[in-house]
Parts: C-alpha cells; structure tokens; sequence
C-alpha cells in the first residue's frame, strides 16, 4: 500500500515539475516572438553612469542593434566607460531561443506590476550565461527585471521601464546594476601626492553598487542597420 | 622703466644660456610626443589596467589633452630649475661681470632697478610657458586631436568632457605661472646675495629639490609642514581637472571639485612672491655695492 503511494506522488511530483517547466518555455517562446517582431534598431537616448569611484559625465548615446545578436552602444562624442560584458547583454541575448531550461521559480511583484519568475539554465556547458532569472509581466509579455550571471563578468541586474515601443518588448529605460571591485592606483604612477582625495562628495558614494542607466528617447525600427557599425 | 625692462629683456634673450631651457623643453616634450605616437596604447593600457579588467572603453583614450596632461606632469617639477638658470642669476651675474656697479650710476632708482629686473625675468618665464603650452597642448591637438580627458587619481577615475577641458587647461597654466613666478622670486632673491650665477642656481634648486621630497612624502612628521612649504600648493594646477558630482555621481559640467584649495594655494604663492620681491628691494636698498 505504501509503496502504491510513494509511486503515485512521485510521478504526481514528476508531472507538476514538467508541466511548470512546460509552462515557462511556452511563456518564454512567446516573450521570444515577442521579440523577434524587431530584426534591428538604432536608437537614441542618454547614458549615466554611477560607480563609486569613476566621475563621468552623462552623455548622449546611439545604439545600434541587428538580429540575431550584434549590438553597439557609441557615445555621441566623446569617450564611453560601460561594465565589461554587461551592456552588450540586451533583451534579445538574454532571453535564449534555444539550449536551455527555463524553470519557474514563483512569482515577484517588480515596480508595482506582478511577476513570473522563470530561471533560464543553459544546456551549452561553454555558454557564456551561467543563470538567468528573468522577472517576466506575463500579461503583457514584458521582462521587467533580469539577473545574469556570467562566468567571465560577475553578475548583472537589469531593470527595465516599457512606455511608447512596449509591443515590440523594448524599453524607454534600463538600468544595469553590477558589483565592482576596489580601485586603488599607487601614489607613484598616479604622482597625486596630496591628502585632497577625502572628499565629502567620494565618502557618500562609497560601497553602492555601480549602476549605468540608458533612458532611450526615440527607435528606429526595422529600417536596416549596416553591419560596418558593429566592427 | 620702460627701457629699463627693454634693456633687461635684451640683455636675457641675448644670451645663449636662455635658449637652453627652450632647447630642453622641446626636445623632452617631443620625445614624450614620439614615445605615445609610436607606442602610445601600450602605456595606455598599462594605465588603464587596473580598469580594464572590469570596463570597456569606447573612444580615443590616448588623445591631445591626456598627452599634454602627462608633459605637464613630468615637467612642472622640472621647470623650476630652468627658470633658476635665468632668475638666479639676474643680481649675481651683473655682480660678477662687475657691472651692477656701473649700471647704478644711472638715474634709476634701485627700487625701479630691482622691479625692472624682476619683471625681465617674469616674461622670460611666462614665454616658457607660453612655449610649453604651444608645444605639449597645441602640437599634441595636431598630433593626437582631441577626445574627453580621463585622469587617474589614487582612488577615483576623473572624465571630463571635451568641451570641458581646454578652458582647464587656460586656468592650469595661469596657476603654473604663478607657481613658476615663485621659482623666480626666490631664485632673484637668492641672486642678491653672490657675486656668481652659480651659488644662487644651486641653491635655488637645492631648496626646491628638498621642499619638493618634503611635500612629496607621507610620513605624519612632514606631512605637518607640508602645507607651509610653496613646493606643495605649487602642484594645485591639478584641481583644476577634478569635477564636482551631483547626487546621482553625475559630474556637472564646468564644475571644479575644490575650488577654494586653487584660491588658497594661489593667495600663499602670490604672498611668497609679494614677500620675496619685497625683501629683495629692500635688501638691496641698504646693500653696500661695491661689486
């Protein structure tokens, strides 16, 4: 009799994890479609960047992107500091097409709209994505915050704001949030000899998380992108 | 006075001694110049290491203004010795030469004398720095043109926009001028108390190199007289390339992180030179010249 009963829950656990898993593909392949309506885009916003220990202005920024994967982000003058890795992470890198497992993880509230969770795992032992965990608004079909770990660039969070393009799934704003290391240069290469560095304005930025944050203005959508932009 | 600077002036550029300085100045500004042309993103990249592993840089980070950023650098600590070969030897020289006698003969008085010499020696280093400034800005705009300027400091990184730089580089040297009047004042005052060009060109330099290593060490004992010595406001034309952020740690164009230590350093330089110039007037008011 028990053994009757452990066989049925486990094949009744068994079939709820495939369905679940079942269900986040198909939500997945329709954020994917969703997507896939764009074949490329320039657009053109500004860019800010906030790390602790970098002074950098804010500027404004064109970005060029051409399915399946090549993206460009150059500043409009002038010379662009951007996390390594990170900002060339768009939404369609990150929402994988094929090669992986999309598990649901339950479900998040992100700036007042309810969420699914959905943990995306390679199945490519060599991808450079090690976890995604996207925050998808599954009534509008809309990730609104991404987690990527990646094996060579830490982990990114992503948060993302839809207004005018939100049917085709791109966002008027994205912040990209990452963890950065310590920087210290010697006295002897810098030759800044002073104690002038204690600056009220560098204490109270001190240990926050760097941030870049794009607020996009306007998109060109599928009217071609010459492939020369993106070497 | 007027003639009495012309003649003055005359007198520096007619000799060769004076085009030394040029000469130097030149040719280490166009070696640095060469060195980046030909091997410039190595030392970028060497820079730039401790960054690269976690950023990516798009745009021309090896540009006119990091160049010239760099000469200036490397060089204001080593132009306060040439500009001791010219002031130093303002007094002493004609001491030496036995003319200082002679010219006093003249119905100049030695106040007006001594503020005619001083001023000669000022131009001499203010067209120094004019030529620097032509050599390491200008001619590196030519060579390298121009992009926004990235400063490494010990714990930050500064960016300043390109169309935020170059009236930096106005107020930078304006401030090494006056960084630079100081080395004459002290080498002119040094220059009236031998008979010969080379004791006061040497103690000129000898104080120089000692505040320099003093103001440049960061043992608590030193660090205490730091700020009394004019070696270290001479280095502030550095404040002029740091930028104040807003709370989202977004600079604001056209801002300078601390303007009040370019003020303060300034007032201390111009009190050293007001007070130098000064003690050599009087000085040589009641000097006995016999020389």
């Amino acid at each position: 009799m028990m053994k009757h009963f452990l066989i049925i829950l486990v094949a009744a656990v068994g079939f709820q994890t495939s369905a679940f898993s079942q269900d986040m593909t198909e939500l997945i392949n329709k954020v994917s479609a969703k997507l896939n309506q764009v074949n490329d885009y320039t657009a053109e916003g500004s860019l800010k960047t906030d790390v602790s220990f970098i002074k950098a202005p804010s500027g404004k920024v064109k970005v060029y992107f051409k399915k399946p994967n090549k993206f460009k982000l150059k500043k409009d003058g002038g010379i662009s500091i951007l996390p390594k890795g990170g900002v060339s992470i768009n939404m369609n890198s990150m929402v994988m097409t094929s090669g992986y497992v999309a598990l649901a993880a339950g479900e998040s509230t992100v700036d007042g709209v309810k969420t699914k969770i959905v943990k995306l795992l390679p199945t490519d032992e060599n991808s450079e994505i090690v976890l995604s965990t996207l925050y998808i608004d599954e009534a509008n079909l809309l990730v609104r915050k991404a987690v990527t770990t990646t094996k060579e660039n830490g982990t990114y969070e992503m948060g993302m704001t839809y207004s005018k393009y939100s049917n085709y799934g791109l966002p008027d704003k994205v912040v990209f949030s990452f963890n950065t290391k310590d920087y210290k240069l010697p006295k002897g290469i810098t030759l800044e000899f002073d104690e002038g560095e204690k600056s009220s304005d560098l204490d109270k930025l001190k240990n926050k998380k760097g941030r870049v944050e794009i607020t996009y203005n306007s998109y060109i959508i599928n009217k071609g992108v010459d492939d020369s932009i993106f070497k | 006075m007027w003639k009495l600077l012309q003649i003055e002036l005359y007198k520096i550029f007619k000799r060769p001694r004076t085009y030394i300085s040029f000469a130097a100045i030149t040719a280490l500004i166009g070696v640095i110049q060469l060195g980046l042309k030909m091997d410039g993103q190595a030392y970028v990249d060497f820079l730039m290491n401790s960054l690269k592993d976690n950023f990516e840089f798009d745009g021309q980070i090896l540009n006119a203004y990091l160049v010239c950023y760099i000469i200036l650098q490397l060089l204001l600590i080593h132009v306060p010795l040439l500009i001791a070969l010219i002031a130093a030897d303002m007094i002493s020289g004609e001491a030496n030469m036995g003319t200082l006698r002679l010219l006093l003969t003249k119905p100049v008085s030695k106040t007006q004398f001594i503020l005619a010499k001083f001023l000669a020696s000022s131009i001499y280093t203010f067209i120094l720095l004019v030529w620097i400034a032509v050599f390491a800005l200008a001619f590196s705009i030519y060579l390298f043109g121009t992009d926004d300027l990235i400063i490494q400091k010990t714990s930050y990184v500064v960016q300043i926009a390109e169309n935020d730089v170059f009236w930096r580089y106005i107020g930078a040297f304006g401030f090494a001028f006056l960084s630079m009047l100081t080395v004459t004042a002290l080498g002119f005052f040094l220059s009236l108390f031998a008979e010969n060009s080379i004791g006061p060109i040497v103690t000129s330099m000898s104080i120089i190199i000692f505040f320099t290593i003093l103001s440049t060490m960061t043992i608590p004992l030193f660090q205490k007289i730091q700020p009394y010595l004019f070696t270290t406001h001479m280095v502030n034309w550095k404040e002029f390339f740091d930028e104040k952020v807003d709370s989202q740690n977004v600079v604001i164009p056209g801002s300078i992180q601390n303007p009040q230590k370019i003020i303060d350093s300034a007032l201390i330089l111009v009190l050293h030179i007001v007070g130098l110039v000064s003690a050599s007037i009087f000085i040589f008011k009641r000097k006995d010249v016999l020389s």
